[in-house]
């Protein structure tokens, strides 16, 4: 079996939530696997990094560099190309890093790409197989990948729970000096911060949010209603900004805010992963919807399948009746 | 001595005869405005044709019922009869300003009785004209009607430009009465014999006043006071055409080339048929040249008396939209695009400099600023002209898109599934009571219920369907459905603009209804109605649902069971059946039909209806307003003393539903559809079965 | 500045129920509407805009068949100057290495300056704008969500986690992967389709391009879908199947419980 590796994103110290995942995919894929975590970087941030994930990886290979301070894909994948032994699988997290990265380095390496996996089934001699969604989740696929050549896979972020027992301390190998000039025509400038918006729905405990099955703008009241009533906010997915109902800083996925809340109501929203992606902290997540189909019911702890618009203001007033009859 | 006054054309103003000076004013005067109305003419000359020559007697008798008749002025108490008066007034009066300016005669030559009478007439009518005068400068300047006003966005107020004419009609007047009174001063001074005045008028008031001045002063306001009418006379008729007074010389034309047929839409090029569409280079307007020559013509005729615009429920509720300044507008571009001198024209593009996309998306069509315009100016075609042009740019907001892609691929904008179509007739309990026919070629009938998509598809309207079809059935029709063959009527893509797909939708569905071979086609949605109706060709005859239950009521198959409540019953108009159609009766009559049911009527009912907020693409679309139309609407029941509002209309039921909530009338006021809250009130006879059972027992 | 933008046409996820077929081994493709990929959509969009600011040409090419030629038509209504299909059977069943390595090719044989695709297809894996670019040696970027023409370089930014834009500047010639809401696409009608419907179409095939069969199509594919399926409906949920009062009264309990009433 090729070796494992995990390409692990970073950010101020604080190595990502896929690091102890990918530890998961790479014994999915072979049980037996000691995996080897790489990051790149530079400075007491990645040494930082580094010592951390010696807790979960029992080498971890360390590409420090003035350049690669800020993750440029185009140069990390000089750098892996460099440093990777021919034939290894390397796995990294679905997300903007990793669809920057991976496609490309799968042609470089000259290796299969895997995109976006949410279950490894195992490996039948040199194929690995995998399910994969389609259609914004409506759909899963069994798909056979021939990995006789090496893999660059990315894994879709919490698909794979992270494993209880962990190897105590990994060692740390510094490979930098392997990966030699990098030039990049492609250069980072800056990131702009998204504006704050009203209400900052990461402070949250409880969450109403809305997808595209409120419909329509008006709609959106209708929520805020509830919200009002619990002492909530009110988020939502990405279409409802997308048609400039709400602000951006009211959305919740990988291109909006990551949220921790205790309690999140899922109104209308189909459950696309992009949108799960940033709901963290195992919250009550309760879904309506008037599709039975919908992929939020596989995620929700409850599911009730009734028409939101008639809904919402029913259970609005319910909560409300309540909160007059204990505030008696 | 005893010698007469000298009359204008005797006199010498400033060593210059009379005659000729007034001769050189009037040709002057006559040329300077042949000129201006060239240079008006001249947009026109450039814009679409427009087929507007047909039906020359129909149009003749329009002009005598609009525009002599002033029929839709009374709507508007105050300023509607005010207007009628100085109307009438031009009217009698023009008779003598011609004799005056042309003849250069003092007096008229009517022979006899006629004669005096007419003077009599006149002499009243230019008072009246003056009191008008006064009075629409008072409402101008102190009362201040709101329709009047002009919001910021538009612009400068009107109120100068409007002052400054009342101003020189009533100075018109004053005029014409001072050379009259001064005359008959004069004569009564040398005790000649004297023009009678009539009593009260405002030459009578002027000759009491003149009767203690001197005569040489009496003949120099006789002279003065023709060269001042002369003057004002002629600088007013080449000044009226740089202002709202221009529909004194193009209201008549208007009104004759007026559209005459209601519910139409103007096809995208008049003179070339559908199938050579494809050949033509551009749709719609686009530039201002792209408008027809009749649409220009309406321009200029707005008088800016803001009835559109105050009936209109965009303007109503703050969307960026008002009828009345989306003619100002355009009239103002005419007016500084082709200046009196120098080059005209540029073919800028209106979206985006004179108009904003949202203030033509804004428009339901509802039609009330047509009902209300004194003058006929069209509105609906003018904006869908204006739509077809975004539409061919691409220019289409994005709200708008995905429903018309989906009218595209699927035939209804929700983009569900054909198959699914006649979902809403296979309910169980529904398909025990009344199984509905699909008309797919194994199964004939005499009648098509034509259900449309909203109906077919929305879990709320499909109750409308199933009661439809229970009427249907119940009246013994021999009907049936296109099911998964029925596209979308097409009604709402032609309204918004998008006339290729509304072609492909109406040939499908023509061929639809063709193959299926009935003979007449029944709809209980208005859009759908007036789509086949109107849209459509080579259909067989169509009938709103409505129409049909007041016919079966007379003929007795409908009776009805009273009604066991207290609710007090208001009946909504449907646009497309009400102003579109004039199908205002047959609704009212199947409601007062059911004993014991009572209806009061909304202040804004029949022809003035209020539109509930649109129907088919703008239940997608979202504009900028402050309010929603719906909830105004449904104010409005509420203040009618009604609890239960009936509309026939799947449309408006969704808006006014929807209004009920936001405007949080839950539980004190619901909406029912004519056709459900008959088919709940229809007394069914009992089955044939039963009856021998109880005869026999 | 010539603009290369590759599509894909794929069943439309908003016009369609996507279900499995009787057999549970693929969806259910009687029915199915198929258009333009949504984020290939904002990508030519893209495309025009730049060329409406900056000139030049752009050019929709797909790999497919001769049904996927109706979504180059609608491009072309949309403004688009070219369209291209790559057409061979020797390309039925590539993955996203096969469609990256057949673009590639032509890609080379072309005048551009500027690729863009789609960040991902509905039934695709974000994969083909990074091979391409690798393929080519171009500089690449993805979820790019504006795009400034500087000189021999972009200016383009990219959606990045918490709604944050990273902004970087590339050197042309590069491939962009286009995510949506950059823009508002144009709408495009039957008229504008119909406008363009006898412009014709250049469909090279394997050997016109000079692509070897065996780099391409399902014998060189790697990766490869076996079936769809479905995975068990309300896994994790609990479903309430009472009255609409009932589960009212049942989440609200529930949702109290878990501490959503402060």
């Amino acid at each position: 079996m090729a070796r494992i590796f995990a390409y692990i994103v970073h950010k101020v110290g604080v190595a990502d939530d896929s690091a102890t995942e990918l530890v998961a995919a790479a014994k999915k894929i072979d049980p037996a696997a000691s995996p080897t975590a790489i990051v790149t970087g530079c400075g007491a941030d990645l040494d930082a990094v580094c010592s951390t994930l010696r807790s979960s990886y029992s080498e971890v290979w360390k590409i420090a560099h003035e350049t690669l301070a800020y993750p440029n894909a185009e140069l990390i994948r000089k750098a892996l190309v460099k440093v990777l032994p021919q034939g290894s699988i390397l796995l990294v997290a679905h997300e903007h890093f990793g669809i920057d990265l991976a496609p490309g380095l799968s042609i470089k390496l000259n290796s299969t790409f895997v995109s976006d996996v949410l279950v490894i089934e195992g490996v039948d001699g040199v194929t690995l197989r995998v399910v994969r969604q389609e259609f914004g989740g409506q759909v899963s696929t069994h798909v056979r990948c021939d990995i006789s050549s090496g893999a660059v896979i990315t894994v879709r972020p919490g698909a794979f729970k992270p494993l209880e027992s962990a190897p105590a301390s990994g060692s740390v190998v510094d490979k930098s000096s392997e990966i030699g000039v990098l030039v990049a025509r492609r250069r980072y400038l800056e990131t702009v911060v998204a504006e704050a918006g009203d209400v900052d729905i990461t402070k949250h405990s409880v969450l109403v949010s809305i997808g595209r099955g409120i419909q329509e703008k008006d709609n959106v009241a209708i929520a805020q209603e509830l919200a009002d009533a619990l002492g909530a906010a009110v988020s939502c997915s990405r279409p409802v900004v997308d048609a400039k109902w709400l602000e951006k800083s009211r959305q919740v996925g990988t291109s909006g805010k990551t949220v921790k809340p205790k309690v999140y109501l899922a109104c209308g929203i189909s459950g696309a992963f992009q949108h799960l992606a940033g709901i963290k902290g195992n919250p009550f997540i309760v879904a309506i919807n008037k599709n039975p189909k919908a992929p939020i019911f596989q995620v929700a702890d409850v599911g009730i399948v009734d028409d939101l618009l008639e809904f919402l203001p029913e259970f609005t007033n319910k909560v409300r009746e309540m909160r007059t009859v204990s505030a008696k | 001595m005893v010698e007469g006054i000298q009359s204008p054309a005797q006199a010498t103003y400033w060593l210059i005869s009379g005659r000729t000076l007034f001769l050189v004013i009037h040709l002057l005067g006559l040329a300077c405005f042949a000129y201006i109305i060239a240079r008006r003419l001249t947009p026109l000359l450039r814009g679409e044709s427009d087929f507007r020559f047909d039906r020359p007697w129909l149009r003749l008798g329009r002009v005598f019922k609009f525009w002599l008749g002033q029929w839709r002025h009374p709507r508007y108490k105050t300023a509607g009869i005010m207007h009628i008066l100085i109307f009438a007034g031009f009217v009698l009066l023009a008779t003598r300003a011609f004799s005056l300016v042309l003849g250069i005669s003092d007096s008229l030559v009517m022979p006899g009785a006629i004669g005096h009478l007419y003077d009599i007439v006149k002499d009243y009518a230019a008072t009246i004209v003056f009191l008008c005068m006064v009075i629409a400068a008072a409402r101008r300047l102190v009362f201040k009607p709101a329709r009047y006003a002009v919001p910021a966005r538009y612009g400068k107020p009107h109120t100068a430009d409007a002052i400054f004419l009342l101003a020189l009609i009533a100075l018109l007047m004053v005029a014409d009465s001072v050379f009259a009174a001064s005359k008959a001063a004069f004569q009564t001074r040398l005790g000649q014999p004297v023009e009678f005045l009539a009593v009260l008028s405002l030459p009578w008031m002027w000759k009491s006043v003149f009767l203690s001045v001197p005569l040489s002063t009496l003949q120099q306001l006789h002279l003065g006071g023709f060269l001042a009418h002369d003057l004002t006379f002629f600088f007013l008729l080449c000044y009226r055409p740089f202002g709202i007074q221009f529909h004194v010389e193009t209201s008549l034309f208007t009104v004759f080339f007026a559209k005459l047929d209601r519910g139409t839409l103007k096809p995208v090029r008049w003179g070339v048929p559908d199938e050579h569409l494809d050949q033509v280079k551009s749709f719609g307007v686009k530039t201002f040249e792209d408008f027809t020559w009749k649409h220009m013509l309406d321009f200029y005729s707005c008088a800016d008396c803001g009835r559109c615009s105050d009936n209109c429920p965009a303007n109503a509720v703050g969307r960026p939209l008002s009828p009345r300044f989306l003619t100002i507008k355009a009239r103002d571009y005419a007016f500084q695009h082709y200046p009196m001198f120098g080059n005209s024209g540029n073919g800028k593009a209106l979206i985006g400099s004179v108009y904003s996309e949202d203030e033509i998306w804004s428009c339901t069509t509802c039609g009330a600023c047509e009902e209300e315009c004194p003058l006929l100016v069209e509105y609906i075609d003018k904006i869908v002209d204006l739509r077809r042009g975004m539409v061919d740019e691409g220019n289409v907001p994005q709200s708008l898109q995905k429903p018309l892609k989906a009218l595209e691929s699927r035939g209804n904008p929700y983009g569900k599934m054909e198959k699914k179509k006649a979902d809403w007739a296979k309910a169980k309990e529904f398909q025990q009571t009344c199984d509905v026919k699909i008309l797919d070629g194994k199964n004939g009938a005499d009648t098509l219920y034509f259900v449309d998509s909203i109906t077919s598809y929305d879990d709320r309207m499909q109750a409308i369907g199933r009661a439809t079809a229970k009427i249907l059935d119940h009246v013994g029709a021999n009907f049936g459905i296109l099911g998964a063959t029925e596209k979308d009527s097409g009604h709402e893509v032609r309204r918004f603009g998008e006339e290729t797909l509304f072609m492909a939708l109406r040939d499908h569905n023509v061929e639809a209804i063709k193959e299926s071979g009935v003979q007449r086609i029944v709809t209980a949605d208005p859009h759908a109605y007036n789509a086949l109706k109107h849209d459509y060709q080579d259909v067989p005859p169509v009938e709103h649902i409505s129409q049909v239950i007041a016919s079966e009521v007379k003929t007795g198959k409908i009776r009805f069971n009273p009604v066991d409540n207290n609710n007090v019953y208001t009946y909504h108009d449907p646009c497309y059946l009400g102003r579109h159609n004039q199908i205002y009766d047959d609704p009212r009559d199947v409601l007062d039909a059911i004993p014991g049911l009572k209806r009061v009527e909304m202040t804004r009912s029949r022809d003035r209806s209020f539109c509930c907020g649109g129907g088919g693409l703008m239940l997608f679309y979202e504009p900028k307003e402050d309010q929603r139309i719906g909830v105004k609407r449904v104010q409005m029941a509420a203040e009618s003393g009604a609890n239960v509002i009936v509309t026939a209309c799947p449309f408006c039921m969704v808006n006014i539903e929807d209004a009920i909530k936001v405007a949080g009338l839950e539980g004190k006021m619901t909406a029912i559809d004519l056709t459900e809250l008959v088919d709940q009130q229809i007394a069914r006879e009992i089955p044939k079965e039963c009856e021998t059972a109880v005869l026999g027992g | 500045m010539e603009i290369l933008v590759c599509a894909r046409r794929v069943p439309d996820t908003s016009e369609n129920e996507i279900e499995l077929n009787s057999a549970g081994n693929d969806i259910e493709r009687d029915d199915l509407v198929y258009s333009i990929n949504e984020w290939d959509n904002y990508a030519v969009e893209e495309a025009l805009q730049i060329v409406a600011r900056v000139g030049g040409n752009v050019t929709v090419v797909t790999v497919g068949g001769e049904d996927d030629e109706e979504i180059l038509r609608r491009e072309m209504a949309m403004g688009a100057n070219h369209g291209v299909l790559i057409s061979d059977d020797a390309f039925r069943g590539s993955d996203g290495r096969g469609l990256a390595t057949i673009l590639a090719v032509f890609v080379r044989k072309g005048p551009y300056d500027l690729i863009l695709t789609g960040v991902q297809a509905e039934d695709g894996g974000a994969q083909v704008g990074g091979m391409l670019a690798a393929l080519l040696d171009y500089p690449f970027a993805s979820l790019v969500n504006s795009v400034e023409v500087l000189d021999g370089k972009l200016k383009v930014s990219r959606e990045i986690a918490g709604g944050n834009k990273e902004i970087n500047e590339i050197d042309l010639p590069c491939v962009l992967s286009i995510q949506t809401g950059i823009n508002e696409p144009r709408y495009v009608g039957m008229r504008g389709i119909r406008q363009v419907a006898s412009i014709p179409i250049p469909t090279p095939s394997a050997s016109d391009l000079g692509i070897d069969p065996a780099t391409v199509g399902q014998a060189a594919a790697k990766v490869k879908r076996v079936d769809y399926f479905v995975p068990a409906l309300g896994k994790g949920a609990e479903m309430l199947q009472g009255s609409r009062e009932e589960n009212i009264d049942k989440l609200l309990e529930l949702v109290a419980a878990k501490g959503g009433l402060k």
